[in-house]
C-alpha cells in the first residue's frame, strides 16, 4: 500500500486502528522525500532524526491514550516561516540561513498537542513575497504536475509537497493568496481562515494585518480537520479572536440546496484564461445542479485590490523585516566598518531582489509626504473593499471564482516581469484585505494537464459555509494524483 | 541699547512606569539585574513574536492624564516609529503618534514670578529601548535588553515656560503628581524620569516663536537649569551677531557647561510612523475611566491643606512633609500610631532631613518603619529615654530600622529615673563643687548648667535632665 496516497484523515484512522505505525507513516514520508526532492525541491529542511524520534514518542502517546485526535501520528510539513524550536527556520532567505528559533509557533504547538510529527520545513518565496516560490534563496520549487512549471506561491513548497505526496498534509500561510493560489496550481486543497482565527504567534510576519496560517491537504475533509486543530484563541496574539463556532468538520455535509452563491462578473472578465473560465463555470454549474442558487453579480472595487494590497503589505513588511539586521541572529556580512556599514552590507547581501523591492516600496509609501497619498489611501480602499464584500454577503452565502487568472506559469516567466506577477493576485488579495475566509479546491485541468482551482470565499467567521460548498463540490469529482505522486 | 529677550521652553518628559512587568510581555521590569536576564522573544524582537499590551500601563497613563487635567482619548492606538539602532531589537519602537491616550491638559505651577498654568499637549505610551554597553577593552559593543520594553509615558508640554525656574517648578509638579499616583518613582539619576528641553528665544513682545533647538536627556534638575541658561545665552549671541539659530538637536555636557550639535533638522530621520498592526485599538469604557477617577489618591495640594486643618501643622511643616510622597506617607503612618503629629513632623523635618543630607540620600530611599519612629516618640514622651539618647537611637532606626525598645534595653540607655539614687549622686556633686554652688547663690544662673552637666557625666547621660534640674534646685 502506498501510504502517501492516503489523505491525512484516512491515515489517522489506520494509525488509530493499529494498521499502520507512526514510524511506518514517518519513514514512508521520508522515503518519498528522498526519492522526489531532486525533482521538486519542496523542502528547505528535512528533520529525519527528529521526526523518527518524535514518531516513537507519538506512538507511545497513542498507545497510552494521550493522543486520541483524528490526526494523531500523521506526519506534517510546516512552511518555513513558522518558528519551530531548535529546528532551522529560514523563511527561504539567506538572512535567516542559520536561524534556530527559541520557541515554537502557536499553530504548530496546537498540531503537536494533537500528536503531529513534524517531518520538515517547506520551501517558500523569500519571506512569503512572491507568487511562484522562485524567490527562495534555496532554489525554486517545481510543480509536481509538470516540473517545468512553478508550483505557485508563496506556500509553493507546502502545496507541492502535498501534491507530490512527500507528506500527508502541510501548513501554509496566506497574506495575499499564498495558500489558495499554489493550491490551485498544484491541484490540492487549502484554506485561508478568517483573520484572527489561527494565532500568528511564531509566524514570521510579512504583512501583519493580512497574514493567516492555514492548512494544505488533498481534500476538504483534511483541511477542515486540520483547521479545527490549529484554531485557538491565543492571548499572545492581540489580533486573535475568541470564537465558538470552530467545529469546522461539522460542515462536511454534501448539501448545497438553497445555498446562495454569487460569481463576481469582474472575476470572469479580461485577463482570465478561457480554459480557467470554463472550468470555473462548469464548477458553478455542478453546484447549481446540486441545488445551489448561482448567479453573477457586480462586486465593486475589484481593480483597486492589487494596488491597495501591495501598498499595505509592503508598508508592513518594510517595518517587519527591519529586525533582520545582522545584530542579533541570522546572516551578518563578513567585513564591515562600523554599525551602519554592517547593517547595509548584511541586509544587501542577505535579502533577495523581490524582498528588497517590497522593502523599498513599503518604505516609500510610509515616508513623510507620501504617507497620506499612498498608505492612508490604501487603508481607506481596504475599508471600502470590506464594505463591498459586506454588501455582497448580505445577498450570498458564498462567493466563487478562480484563484488565479491562469494555470501555473513556466519557471522563470514571472520573475522577469514582477508587475505581471502582482496582477496575477487579482482574485486572492481582496480576501486578505477584507479578512475573509477562502478555500481553493481542484476543479479541473487545462489542455496542458495543469490543475485549475475553484476559490470559494465566505463572510468573516463563516468558514462553515465555504467548507460545506467546497465539500459538496468535491463529491462531484475524483481526487487526481499528480504525475510525480504516482511515479 | 541691548534688546530684551524672552526664552520660550517646552518639555518632553519621559517617565518609566512602576509596573511589575514590561509593556508588551510578562518580563520583569526590575532594575539592576544581570544583563539579558529579564528577556523573552517579545522584548528581544525575535522573529514571529507579538506584543500584548499590559493593562496596568494604560491605567497609569490614564491616572497621570486625569491628574494633569487632560482629556482622555477613549479610543486610542499604537503606532510604529521606525529607526535602526541596536538597542531597539525590532528596529522600530511601539509608540503613539496619531491617537495618544491623553491630550490637552495642564498643571498649575508657582514661582517667584507668580502662578501660571503650563499646558500639556499630550501624553502617550511607549516602550523603552535596551542599553548599549561599550567594552573598550575588547573593542565591542554589547546590548542589554533588560530595559527593552519597560513602559514609558511621554508627557509633552506646550511651549508655555519662560525661565529655568518655571521649568523646574513644572518638573517638580509632575514628579510630585506621578509619585503620589504611585505611577513611577521619578528618579532622575536612575533615569526613571528624563527630560528633553525644547528652547527658543525671541524679542520680548514678539508674536512669532524663534527657531528652537532640542536638548536631549539631561540628567538632573540642576543640570536642566544650567543647560537652559547656557542655551538661552548661546541663542541670544547668535541673534545679536545677526545670524540665524539652526533647528537642531543638541547634547548638553553638564561637566563642561556647554552643549554641542548632534544633528540638524536636515538630517532628521523620517520615522515612517504607521499604525501598529499587531495591536488592536485601546478602547476605554466610561466605567473604566470612572473607576480610575474614583481611585485617584489624594494629591499634594489636597494633602497640604489637610495637614494644616486636620493636624494643625504650620504651613511650613506641611509644605516640607508633602514635598516627597515618602515623607508624607511616613508622617501619616507614624501619626496614626502615636497621635502626635507635631512631634512626628519634628522628627521628619529635623533629624531625618539632617541625616538624608549627611548621607546624600533622597526621601524616596528612606527605609525605616513608622512603628519604630512612633515607639521612639512615645519612649521620649514617657521619659523612658532623654532627648540626646533619642537622637542616638534614631540614627540607628534611620540606618537599619532597629526596634528602639530592644536597642535601648540592650545598650542600657534607659533614663535613670530612680530619684533617690540620683539625689545621692547630685548631693555628692554639690559637695565636690562648692565654687559653683557659691556662684549660683550669687545669682549666676549659669552655674546650675555646669552642675547639670556634671550630673549627666556621672550618670553616663542616662539621667532625665528635667529631674536633675528639679533636684538640684531643691538641694541648693
Amino acid at each position: 500500500m502506498n501510504l502517501l496516497s492516503l489523505t491525512a484523515v484516512e491515515l489517522g484512522k489506520k494509525i488509530k486502528a493499529h494498521e499502520v505505525t507512526v514510524e511506518e507513516a514517518t519513514r514512508a514520508a521520508l522515503d518519498a522525500i528522498h526519492k522526489k526532492e531532486d525533482k521538486i525541491n519542496s523542502f528547505v529542511t528535512v528533520d529525519e532524526e527528529g521526526a523518527l524520534a518524535r514518531a516513537k514518542e507519538v506512538q507511545k502517546g497513542i498507545d497510552d491514550g494521550t493522543y486520541t485526535g483524528p490526526l494523531a501520528g500523521v506526519p506534517v510539513a510546516i512552511k518555513d516561516n513558522m518558528c519551530t524550536k531548535g529546528l532551522l527556520t529560514t523563511c527561504s532567505s539567506k538572512i535567516l540561513y542559520n536561524f534556530l528559533p527559541t520557541y515554537t509557533a502557536e499553530a504548530v504547538i496546537n498540531l503537536e498537542k494533537a500528536g503531529a510529527v513534524i517531518i520538515g520545513k517547506t520551501n517558500m518565496d523569500e519571506f512569503a513575497m512572491g507568487s511562484t516560490t522562485e524567490t527562495s534563496a534555496f532554489g525554486a520549487t517545481k510543480n509536481p504536475w509538470n516540473t517545468e512549471h512553478v508550483p505557485g506561491g508563496s506556500s509553493g513548497g507546502s502545496c507541492a509537497a502535498v501534491a507530490a505526496e512527500e507528506c500527508y498534509y502541510a501548513l501554509g500561510s496566506d497574506t495575499g493568496g499564498s495558500i489558495r493560489q499554489p493550491s490551485s496550481f498544484c491541484g490540492v486543497t487549502g484554506i485561508k481562515p478568517t483573520y484572527g482565527t489561527v494565532s500568528r504567534y511564531g509566524l514570521i510576519a510579512y504583512g501583519s494585518s493580512l497574514d493567516q496560517i492555514g492548512p494544505v491537504a488533498k481534500d476538504v475533509t483534511d483541511c477542515a480537520t486540520i483547521l479545527e486543530i490549529i484554531t485557538s484563541y491565543d492571548k499572545k496574539d492581540s489580533t486573535s479572536v475568541k470564537r465558538e463556532d470552530t467545529d469546522f468538520t461539522s460542515a462536511l455535509v454534501d448539501d448545497v440546496k438553497g445555498m446562495k452563491i454569487g460569481i463576481p462578473r469582474d472575476y470572469l472578465g479580461e485577463g482570465l484564461d478561457p480554459e480557467v473560465k470554463d472550468a470555473i463555470l462548469a464548477a458553478a454549474k455542478k453546484l447549481e445542479e446540486k441545488g445551489a442558487i448561482v448567479e453573477e453579480f457586480d462586486l465593486s472595487l475589484v481593480e483597486y485590490a492589487i494596488p491597495a494590497y501591495y501598498v499595505i503589505a509592503a508598508a508592513e513588511a518594510s517595518s517587519n523585516l527591519a529586525r533582520f539586521d545582522g545584530v542579533k541572529y541570522g546572516y551578518r556580512t563578513e567585513q564591515y566598518e562600523g554599525l551602519h556599514n554592517m547593517y547595509k552590507k548584511s541586509r544587501s547581501e542577505g535579502f533577495g531582489p523581490e524582498v528588497k523591492r517590497r522593502i523599498m516600496l513599503g518604505s516609500f509609501v510610509l515616508s513623510s509626504g507620501y504617507y497620506d497619498a499612498y498608505y492612508l489611501k490604501a487603508l481607506r480602499t481596504k475599508a471600502l473593499i470590506k464594505q463591498a464584500f459586506d454588501k455582497a454577503f448580505a445577498k450570498y452565502d458564498v462567493i466563487i471564482g478562480p484563484a488565479a487568472p491562469t494555470t501555473a506559469p513556466k519557471l522563470g516567466e514571472s520573475l522577469s516581469d514582477p508587475l505581471k506577477m502582482y496582477l496575477g493576485d487579482v482574485y486572492t488579495v481582496s480576501v486578505n484585505l477584507a479578512g475573509l475566509p477562502g478555500i481553493t479546491v481542484p476543479c479541473g485541468q487545462d489542455s496542458k494537464g495543469l490543475p485549475i482551482g475553484l476559490q470559494l470565499i465566505g463572510d468573516c467567521f463563516k468558514e462553515k459555509n465555504i467548507i460545506r460548498a467546497a465539500y459538496s463540490f468535491e463529491q462531484t469529482r475524483e481526487y487526481k494524483h499528480s504525475p510525480v505522486a504516482e511515479a | 541699547m541691548t534688546k530684551e529677550y524672552e526664552t520660550v521652553i517646552g518639555l518632553e518628559v519621559h517617565v518609566e512606569l512602576a509596573t511589575k512587568t514590561k509593556i508588551f510581555c510578562a518580563c520583569s521590569t526590575a532594575f539592576g539585574s544581570a544583563p539579558n536576564t529579564h528577556t523573552c522573544p517579545v522584548c528581544t524582537g525575535m522573529p514571529g513574536s507579538l506584543p500584548v499590551l499590559n493593562k496596568k500601563v494604560v491605567e497609569y497613563a490614564m491616572a497621570v492624564g486625569v491628574a494633569t487635567n487632560c482629556e482622555i482619548n477613549q479610543y486610542s492606538k499604537f503606532d510604529r516609529k521606525n529607526y535602526f539602532y541596536p538597542d531597539n531589537p525590532q528596529n522600530y519602537q511601539i509608540s503613539q503618534l496619531y491617537l495618544p491616550i491623553c491630550h490637552d491638559g495642564g498643571v498649575e505651577i508657582e514661582t517667584a514670578a507668580g502662578k501660571k498654568t503650563v499646558g500639556i499637549h499630550e501624553i502617550h505610551m511607549e516602550e523603552d529601548a535596551g542599553k548599549l554597553v561599550h567594552d573598550d577593552w575588547e573593542d565591542v559593543s554589547l546590548v542589554d535588553y533588560n530595559r527593552s520594553g519597560v513602559p514609558l509615558i511621554e508627557i509633552v508640554s506646550e511651549p508655555d515656560m519662560r525661565s529655568a525656574d518655571e521649568v523646574i517648578a513644572y518638573l517638580e509638579k509632575l514628579r510630585m503628581i506621578i509619585q503620589y499616583l504611585g505611577a513611577s518613582d521619578c528618579k532622575m539619576q536612575e533615569g526613571s524620569m528624563r527630560a528633553d528641553v525644547n528652547l527658543s528665544v525671541r524679542e520680548k513682545g514678539a508674536e512669532q516663536f524663534g527657531t528652537r533647538t532640542e536638548m536631549k536627556n539631561i540628567g538632573s534638575f540642576k543640570a536642566i537649569a544650567r543647560a537652559i541658561e547656557a542655551e538661552t545665552a548661546r541663542q541670544i549671541d547668535i541673534i545679536e551677531s545677526g545670524e540665524k539659530v539652526v533647528q537642531e538637536t543638541r547634547r548638553w555636557n553638564d561637566e563642561q557647561g556647554y552643549s554641542y550639535a548632534m544633528r540638524s533638522k536636515e538630517d532628521a530621520q523620517d520615522y515612517r510612523y504607521f499604525p501598529e498592526p499587531d495591536l488592536v485599538p485601546i478602547v476605554i469604557s466610561d466605567e473604566w475611566l470612572q473607576q480610575i477617577k474614583d481611585n485617584q489618591p489624594e494629591l499634594r495640594d489636597e494633602k497640604l491643606a489637610r495637614y494644616e486643618s486636620e493636624f494643625g501643622l504650620p504651613e511650613y511643616d506641611a509644605q516640607i512633609l508633602t514635598s516627597e510622597k515618602k515623607l508624607a506617607d511616613l508622617f501619616e503612618a507614624t501619626t496614626k500610631l502615636c497621635e502626635k503629629p507635631k512631634k512626628v513632623s519634628n522628627w521628619l523635618m529635623g533629624e531625618t532631613m539632617r541625616l538624608l543630607k549627611e548621607h546624600e540620600m533622597d526621601a524616596a530611599d528612606l527605609k525605616f518603619s513608622p512603628a519604630n519612629l512612633a515607639k521612639l516618640i512615645e519612649m521620649t514622651e514617657a521619659g523612658t529615654i532623654n532627648g540626646s539618647v533619642a537622637k542616638e537611637v534614631f540614627e540607628q532606626i534611620f540606618a537599619s530600622d532597629v526596634d528602639p525598645e530592644s536597642y535601648v534595653e540592650e545598650h542600657g540607655l534607659k533614663s535613670d529615673n530612680d530619684e533617690d539614687a540620683l539625689r545621692a549622686t547630685i548631693e555628692q556633686i554639690v559637695k565636690d563643687n562648692p565654687q559653683s554652688v557659691e556662684d549660683y547663690h550669687n545669682g549666676k544662673e549659669k552655674a546650675i548648667g555646669f552642675l547639670v552637666g556634671q550630673t549627666m557625666k556621672a550618670t553616663k547621660g542616662k539621667a532625665n535632665p528635667g529631674i536633675v534640674n528639679k533636684i538640684l534646685k531643691e538641694i541648693l
